[in-house]
């Protein structure tokens, strides 16, 4: 980052400073000038906004922190308190809770577009790996800091998800014990969630600069899918992407914004705003929106795997849901490796786009399913069996289609460079 | 005496009953007309001053409202020494003091409502179960206002062939209709001074309002400033529109 000839400033002092610490020749390199293909579309401006997001989340999650108690006696009221006689509480909150939501938004489709336009493929593999381990880090963070306001949610939520762990063979009960600090969700249980949830967001920090840095070694995928061949293929990142950022974060900020003042509420669930009770169950118990098509998956399996016809099971229907809810993330991590294909975007393979379309309406399906109660019905049949069959294509899609797509599919033909291909578009 | 009684009343009607929360069998709310919905919606501070005297008169009985202090019905469009008037109505445990002793005094603003059992097992005692706080009740329900106003509306005779404990009634909109709570308004029941209908349709309205204003005072702030930056938002998102057309020009 430091080497390499500097050029030097107009301002004396920046020029001082920059001398010594080449920060200002950084952000012109990386930010400035940086070469960034021309064509990118919409889809590529979600980077920028979760960027945004991060640092809304810390800073409003930081005067949130100042006014809260971890303390299962107090943690409700002290979030009612934040609503009702903190100045600016209750937009602190608002923005915070559903910077969440929002903040998920964006991390969806941002992971959607990578996987639609091939980003994940060679040379931006750990780019790729990094983005999948900042959302797990962020399914974490979201997980704990739900548990935070201490309502009826927060408490069977938490024991629900904390106890998926006791289905480990062996050291299972030794983690939910530890992630407990006790025998239930208890006082020990919020004093280290939160505890946690302030730290995570850092760690999501640290993660994000990897990404970035990585990002800017192999340079921005784009909606071609082809390489930058040289100057007339990009543009300098600013002022035309930090422009065309902007915008598209403000954007976000409209649809953001009429939630967080006009339907602060219509994300959760009303049951949050009952206080904690150990003693009494909700009827149906749900998880915020943003986990309910993994939430399905794990409930899908409902059956045990064993050696035929004798009582051993090898599997239980519970350790079961929880390998194929974790692999459905952890699956990510191998996609450069299970889809070999040599072209990268979506647009020149017909069937690819076909099947990963699918895979979208399979994944936002299964989201309905999750907020099913478990023994709903859909046309007479167990909404279950919907689940298992929606779970089984997900899983099809990454493990056999994409490798034999690999093999077999007939690209359509690629344009020579990006610059052609936006040139002979007519713009 | 009037308020007395009624306590008595609203102890003897409200017993025991098993699980409320009873999944399935639960009809939607009819959908009311409130005049603080929508993205200008307000508070109508005439209903919640009769949804105040509703839930003073009747509610307060078996409900606590704790996260209400009296200051807070400066919102309802009381003055000063109103809000002091209605504080001192109240008896206020406080202390202790120097010697030691706990005692009683007169609420002022800065108290919160007090709640009408020293705590859960003695709400326990009498009723089963402790009847829930109604700070919060129209966010902790779904469909909010509609479900408090339905509750108060749908009690009827239970249906051939199901049988009710004497504590329990039979309400058309509580999840398993079975509701522990007796029906609480009748017509004529609380007196308006204001000329405003005195039957349990309006009375339902009015404590809905009210309770949905306790549950979210900073509503009429919040929309307010929601407009506003609604409003900037949408010219800023034209206005880098604009910048980005100009600087994107010479690429396309």
């Amino acid at each position: 980052m430091g080497s390499g000839t500097r050029e030097k400033f107009d301002n004396p002092v920046v020029d001082w400073v920059d001398e010594r610490l080449p920060i200002f020749t950084l952000m012109q390199r990386e930010y400035g000038v940086f070469p960034t293909p021309k064509n990118f579309n919409y889809f590529w401006n979600f980077g920028a906004i979760l960027m945004f997001m991060l640092v809304v989340m810390i800073v409003t999650g930081l005067f949130l922190a100042m006014h809260y108690t971890a303390n299962t006696e107090l943690a409700f009221d002290a979030v009612e308190r934040i609503m009702r006689d903190v100045n600016g509480g209750w937009l602190m909150r608002y923005i915070h809770m559903n910077g969440a939501s929002f903040f998920f938004i964006a991390v969806y489709l941002h992971i959607f577009r990578g996987m639609y336009y091939g980003s994940y493929k060679a040379p931006r593999e750990i780019l790729w790996i990094l983005g999948v381990v900042i959302f797990l880090l962020m399914m974490g963070t979201a997980f704990i800091g739900y548990v935070l306001p201490w309502g009826q949610m927060s408490l069977w939520g938490a024991t629900v998800i904390t106890n998926l762990f006791s289905a480990i063979p062996v050291v299972g009960e030794y983690i939910v014990t530890l992630l407990w600090g006790g025998f239930s969700v208890d006082n020990p249980t919020l004093t280290r969630f939160f505890a946690l949830h302030f730290l995570l967001p850092f760690v999501i920090f640290a993660v994000v600069f990897l990404h970035v840095w990585a990002l800017h070694v192999t340079g921005s995928n784009n909606p071609l899918g082809i390489d930058t061949k040289g100057p007339q293929d990009t543009l300098p990142f600013h002022p035309y992407y930090t422009m065309k950022d902007t915008f598209g974060l403000i954007v976000f900020l409209i649809a953001y914004a009429a939630v967080i003042f006009f339907f602060p509420n219509s994300l959760g669930h009303p049951d949050n705003y009952i206080p904690a009770d150990p003693l009494v169950t909700p009827a149906h118990i749900v998880p915020e929106w943003y986990f309910l098509p993994f939430y399905a998956m794990l409930r899908a399996i409902t059956f045990d795997i064993g050696v035929p016809f004798t009582d051993i099971v090898i599997i239980s229907a519970k350790l079961g849901g929880v390998i194929v809810m974790f692999s459905s993330i952890l699956i990510w991590v191998v996609l450069p490796w299970l889809d070999s294909h040599p072209i990268r975007s979506a647009k020149y393979r017909p069937i690819f786009q076909k099947l990963i379309l699918i895979l979208l309406v399979d994944f936002i399906f299964l989201g309905y399913l999750g907020a099913e109660a478990a023994d709903a019905k859909y046309f007479g049949i167990p909404v279950n069996y919907f689940g298992l069959a929606a779970t089984a294509y997900y899983f099809l899609f990454f493990l056999v289609f994409l490798p034999v797509l690999s093999k077999l599919e007939k690209g359509r033909e690629m344009p020579p460079s990006i610059n052609e291909a936006v040139t002979s578009k007519g713009h | 005496m009037k308020r007395t009684l009624l306590t008595a009343l609203a102890v003897l009607a409200v017993v025991p009953f098993q699980s409320a929360q009873a999944a399935g069998d639960s009809v939607t709310p009819p959908h009311k007309y409130w005049g603080f919905h929508g993205y200008d919606g307000t508070y109508d501070k005439a209903a919640l001053q009769r949804g105040l005297k509703v839930y003073r008169e009747v509610c307060s009985a078996c409900h606590s409202l704790k996260r209400i202090a009296f200051r807070n019905l400066a919102d309802l469009g009381y003055n000063e020494d109103q809000i002091k008037a209605i504080a001192s109505e109240y008896t206020i445990q406080d202390g202790p003091d120097e010697e030691g002793e706990m005692y009683d005094r007169p609420g002022i603003p800065s108290d919160y409502f007090p709640s009408p059992f020293p705590n859960k097992q003695a709400a326990a005692a009498v009723h089963g179960v402790m009847p829930p706080d109604l700070s919060l009740i129209t966010k902790a329900r779904k469909y909010g206002a509609d479900y408090v106003h339905a509750i108060l509306t749908g009690y009827e005779a239970a249906p051939e062939g199901k049988k009710l404990q004497p504590s329990q009634h039979w309400n058309k909109y509580m999840p398993g209709h079975v509701i522990a709570m007796a029906a609480p308004l009748s017509d004529e029941l609380i007196e308006y001074e204001d000329g405003t209908p005195m039957t349990v349709d309006q009375y339902a309205r009015d404590v809905a309002e009210f309770l949905t204003w306790a549950a979210e005072p900073e509503m009429e702030d919040r929309k307010r400033i929601g407009l506003n930056v609604l409003l900037f938002l949408t010219i800023f998102a034209f206005v880098m529109y604009g910048v980005k057309r100009k600087i994107w020009a010479d690429v396309h």
